[in-house]
């Protein structure tokens, strides 16, 4: 599977880590839900810590779209709200 | 096409659903990037088309990211400009609450540090943004290259589509690849918005500081009295014992030159003593060849 960290690249990561990345990303939507500032930092700082441990990097010339995307690091909470609206962050 | 805007709607579907039931951000981000992807592909008429067309829009892109990263430089070399006036400023106080401390002015001291203390806490905040805007600038460099890794690519399997395959053929192809492209695409556009937005505020924020050193605000921001006050009064205390170390100096003068001038005229005791003493000095030298006279009629006799 494929996972980019959005403004950082793309990494490739076996399925069987998947399971504890969509618990964390669980609690990050979780915690975007409930405006819960705090919570939402430590849950995407786990989510992209785990995607840098499991994953390897892909070759920077390769064209595949992910599976999934995360936000950058120091992305804020409106942020992730205007990135999941086709109107928000995401040029294009 | 079909299966391009088929994509496009079925991503649609899972978003809206996504955002009832619970799919995850990270999943819902990545359907938000491929709904806007398929939508530009359906805007084709010919799938090769797209190919020249998102070429194009790649190349563009490239410019403006480069763009971004020599608009992130010049602001960052502003903060550091005025890091290097604060740092003079701050270094200034300093030297003059260490003058001020040696004439013996510890409230001139004092109001010198305080100020070197609100100049220093800009200094600290401007080195914060500092360290963010270098941030940005490494972050879009890398993503210049990598974009530019990702367009040669395309290029290559662009020109490998078009000679290879028919239009209809093509299609499945074109898809990956433009989707593939069309993600780092707004991924890096995104990363402009971002380094764009940060570096307005720090625009901002650097063009709010050039105003208060130019209005010497900052140099009064604790002290809440006029610009340079410090340095006025330093200068006037420096002034004035200048005056007293020229008096000093010329009293000394004076003083060590008293006797030979004072001589011929002599008034004051001490002076008298002096002058007393000189002509004896002086009838010395003329007593020896008094007293050698008496020896010449005997050299003469011998």
């Amino acid at each position: 599977m494929i996972v980019r960290i959005s403004g950082e690249g793309q990494f490739s990561i076996d399925d069987a880590a998947t399971a504890e990345l969509n618990r964390l990303d669980s609690e990050l939507e979780a915690a975007v839900n409930r405006n819960d500032e705090a919570a939402f930092t430590a849950a995407l700082r786990g989510l992209l810590d785990q995607v840098r441990a499991q994953g390897s990097p892909l070759p920077s010339d390769t064209l595949e779209p992910s599976d999934l995307i995360l936000p950058p690091e120091d992305a804020s909470m409106d942020e992730v709200r205007e990135m999941l609206t086709e109107e928000g962050l995401i040029p294009g | 096409m079909i299966s391009a805007r088929s994509r496009g709607l079925m991503a649609a579907k899972m978003l809206m659903k996504g955002t009832a039931a619970r799919m995850g951000v990270m999943k819902r981000v990545s359907l938000v990037f491929k709904a806007k992807a398929n939508r530009a592909l359906d805007k084709m008429e010919d799938p090769r088309e797209t190919l020249d067309y998102s070429y194009q829009r790649q190349l563009e892109l490239l410019t403006k990211v480069r763009r971004g990263v020599a608009d992130v430089a010049t602001s960052r070399k502003r903060v550091e400009l005025q890091m290097n006036q604060l740092q003079q400023q701050s270094n200034k106080l300093e030297d003059q609450a260490r003058k001020a401390l040696g004439m013996g002015r510890e409230d001139l001291a004092r109001g010198a540090l305080e100020r070197k203390s609100s100049a220093q806490g800009q200094l600290n905040d401007l080195q914060a943004q500092y360290a963010q805007l270098q941030g940005e600038e490494e972050k879009l460099t890398v993503a210049s290259q990598r974009l530019q890794s990702k367009v040669d690519a395309f290029r290559t399997r662009k020109e490998t589509i078009k000679a290879t395959y028919t239009a209809a053929e093509a299609q499945t192809r074109i898809n990956e690849a433009f989707t593939g492209i069309s993600e780092e695409m707004g991924d890096v556009g995104m990363a402009i918005q971002r380094a764009e937005d940060k570096t307005a505020q720090m625009q901002a924020r650097a063009g709010a500081i050039d105003e208060l050193m130019a209005s010497g605000a900052l140099d009064d921001a604790v002290g809440g009295s006029n610009r340079d006050d410090i340095q006025n009064e330093l200068d006037m205390m420096s002034a004035s014992s200048d005056v007293e170390s020229e008096l000093s100096r010329l009293k000394g003068e004076i003083t060590a030159s008293a006797p030979k001038q004072l001589e011929g005229g002599a008034n004051g005791s001490s002076q008298e003593a002096q002058s007393a003493q000189a002509p004896q000095g002086q009838a010395q030298p003329a007593s020896i060849p008094a007293a050698d006279r008496p020896a010449e009629p005997q050299d003469g006799e011998g």
